[in-house]
């Protein structure tokens, strides 16, 4: 250790703001990015799901419109 | 010979290559950054003329090696993806271009923030400070560039064109020092020559650059495994990818 204290460590020999600023700075950048990532993630794969069920309805719609119709021409 | 490589540019072997080797960079990345810092921070000795404000070296240079490198590994994706139409190669490009960007700013700003009690100015605009810069323009450019095209393969293209004409900053950035006049010192470690660092702070130095690298290489796998789902939303397999990772509740 370097450092008699732990003033003496958060003092960092008067240069506190400095390196403090930089490794906080450095530390916010990082953890962003990786949270904008897997944030990013969750939300594509809502997206997707969201599309397919979408996608499901619509050929379930059409499937039942012409078994429907086709009902109707047997029936007149 | 290369055979093998093959299927990992099929998208869904890519996916569970990056699903595979995600903890492996992350954790360890985290680790040896949390190792280096605390060990630079607290435990090297003191530099004999800077004093405590040298211990921004333990994120200034790694992030500014990686901030280098990364741009290269970008471009090599983008040459990949241009020369052999690889569609996983332009998705490792895009990947790579914000944690890239990050990267370049973490260089810039600590180097400010070093440079203001040492050199008594927050910027200049000298070689190495502005050609830094400029690569931070060219990740941003590159990111801009790709989100302004609908058709990812042509915004692939374009934007991987813009990644290899940036290259030639690259040895600009490096011999910037020696080139010109410059307020930054020239190279520490990254040169042929013995570095010139006590070992005692070298170490953690060292520890920093290999926990920064593998923390990229992690974000760059999860940023690639979000393009990839991009591109596939409408696949079964991602379907499938979807409902696990989910639940199981269908609610839509």
């Amino acid at each position: 250790m370097q450092f008699d204290s732990l003033h003496d460590f958060l003092a960092m020999g008067g240069y506190a703001l400095y390196v403090w600023l930089s490794f906080g700075v450095s530390l916010l950048a990082l953890v962003w990015v990786v949270l904008d990532s897997a944030s990013t993630h969750k939300k594509l794969l809502r997206n997707a799901r969201e599309e397919q069920a979408r996608q499901a309805r619509i050929a379930a719609a059409r499937k039942a419109q012409a078994v429907h119709s086709e009902s109707q021409q047997t029936g007149s | 010979m290369w055979k093998w490589l093959h299927p990992y540019a099929k998208p869904e072997r890519a996916y569970q290559l990056c699903v595979t080797l995600q903890p492996y960079f992350l954790w360890p990345g985290i680790l040896c950054l949390v190792a280096g810092s605390i060990w630079g921070l607290a435990f090297a000795p003191q530099d004999y003329q800077q004093g405590d404000s040298f211990r921004i070296i333990y994120i200034h240079v790694p992030s500014a090696i990686l901030s280098m490198s990364t741009y290269v590994a970008m471009a090599v994706a983008a040459l990949v993806g241009i020369v052999w139409q690889w569609r996983t190669a332009f998705m490792a490009m895009i990947a790579m271009a914000p944690i890239g960007a990050v990267v370049t700013f973490i260089a810039l700003f600590t180097g400010a923030a070093w440079g203001k009690p040492m050199w008594g100015t927050w910027w200049v605009w000298d070689a190495r400070l502005t050609s830094e810069l400029i690569l931070l323009f060219l990740y941003l450019g590159v990111i801009a560039l790709y989100g302004a095209f609908e058709d990812k393969q042509q915004a692939g293209k374009a934007a991987g064109v813009m990644a290899l004409v940036g290259v030639v900053n690259v040895p600009i950035i490096h011999y910037s020092v020696e080139w010109w006049n410059t307020l930054h010192q020239g190279a520490t470690i990254s040169k042929f020559d013995k570095p010139s660092i006590a070992p005692e702070m070298l170490w953690p130095l060292l520890i920093a650059l290999v926990g920064l690298a593998l923390f990229i290489a992690a974000v760059t796998v999860m940023r690639m495994k979000n393009e990839i789902i991009r591109r596939e939303y409408h696949r079964p397999w991602v379907k499938d990818l979807a409902a696990r990772a989910l639940g199981g509740d269908h609610a839509v």
